[in-house]
């Protein structure tokens, strides 16, 4: 924890990443930016030939979708909400006067809106293409990237509550995705190789809450429907998570009603880079000032 | 129990096929069950004989059949009755 706490501590004191007073909540730098830019200008390099077609959503989702999408079946704990003031004028005198005293809690008479915040960028692709009807035989291919919100508060630099996601996302048959996902597990080990970061792909689980949750667990890892690439930030004993490959298998084919020209069910995949920590372990790795990074490692991002 | 865990089954299973169809043996994920369904499933049988199913059999085989349910809530308060 203190590994954790110093390195946070570095990285406001050298102004990449600037406090709110809100742990997980960060403004970033000019300079913490190019990073992120140019990395993504890597993935753009290695990913762009597969001609992913390109969308990008606000960090807020239809809350009709969310709904759907089952996410507070499994991660409750994690969701976000947008709520508003809908009152009338005396409602907000009331509102008002409740904030002056502080004795009671203003946020009570806050009430939901249409939207959620986005808890991974692919989740208002699915009931997008599920509009547009059946799918391809060959597959699609989307490219998203969203900032994202995890309600889990934490002093660990590589555990914000506001974070960017790029994601691509394949739908297609088993085989076509499954082989999707192995190739950008390939690629992830060699990317991360290229600018210098010391990597490890594991079989992975997503935090699903509660004791159903560990039967959730139990059935991802024994399907090795999740894996991660690991890299050391904070703790080389415990690595965190650059980048996640799911199988979905159908399941978001059956929610969604996402279908194949022929008539079957699509499966889907994805491929997740965790933007700001990758950022944050080329930081770790390489140091604080971009400019002693190692020459390979600048040529490779900057050119 | 059998008849139980066929109860519980038609009740939280979601399956698209009627349980009474369903050899004791039968594949259920192959039937239909969702993870999720596994997991509503899990928590009726745990209501149902008053047991708690361990960690180390919470995972898609204890599931994977009626005859494997059987085995596992056998298995379950058998060691309860050791205890």
């Amino acid at each position: 924890m203190d590994m954790q706490v110093s390195f946070l501590d570095r990285l406001f004191d050298a102004g990449l990443l600037i406090d709110t007073g809100v742990d997980g909540l960060y403004g970033r730098s000019g300079q913490f930016e190019d990073v992120i830019a140019a990395f993504e200008r890597l993935i753009d390099r290695i990913g762009g030939a597969d001609g992913a077609e390109a969308m990008r959503f606000p960090p807020g989702m239809n809350r009709a979708f969310f709904e759907q999408s089952g996410y507070m079946k499994s991660f409750p704990q994690l969701a976000g909400t947008v709520h508003s003031f809908c009152g009338n004028e005396l409602d907000h005198m009331s509102l008002l006067k409740c904030m002056e005293v502080g004795e009671e809690d203003w946020t009570k008479g806050q009430e939901a809106t249409d939207i959620v915040l986005t808890p991974a960028a692919c989740y208002p692709l699915y009931p997008t293409v599920a509009r547009r009807g059946k799918l391809p035989k060959s597959g699609a291919l989307y490219d998203l990237q969203s900032y994202c919100f995890r309600h889990e508060p934490s002093k660990d630099p590589a555990r914000q509550q506001l974070f960017r996601m790029r994601e691509y996302i394949c739908m297609g048959t088993e085989s076509h995705v499954t082989d999707f996902r192995q190739r950008w597990m390939d690629r992830g080990v060699e990317m991360m190789k290229s600018i210098g970061l010391d990597v490890t792909i594991d079989i992975a689980n997503d935090p699903f809450f509660g004791r159903a949750g560990k039967m959730l667990v139990n059935n991802q890892r024994d399907q090795n429907l999740k894996f991660e690439l690991l890299i050391p930030i904070t703790s080389v004993a415990k690595p965190t998570a650059c980048m996640s490959f799911n199988y979905h298998q159908d399941s978001f084919g059956l929610k969604w009603g996402l279908n194949l020209e022929d008539g079957s069910v699509a499966h889907t995949a994805c491929v997740g880079f965790g933007l700001e920590r990758i950022a944050l372990a080329l930081f770790h790795t390489h140091g604080l000032d971009v400019k002693t990074w190692p020459e390979n490692v600048r040529a490779t991002l900057w050119g | 129990m059998n008849e139980t865990i066929r109860e519980l089954l038609a009740r939280v299973g979601g399956l698209p096929v009627a349980v009474t169809e369903l050899e004791d043996a039968a594949d259920l994920y192959s039937a239909g069950l969702s993870s999720f369904a596994s997991v509503q499933l899990m928590l009726a049988i745990e209501e149902a004989f008053d047991i708690e199913f361990p960690d180390s059999l919470l995972n898609r085989k204890s599931f994977a059949s009626i005859s494997a349910i059987e085995q596992t809530v056998a298995q379950i308060l058998k060691a309860r009755e050791a205890a």
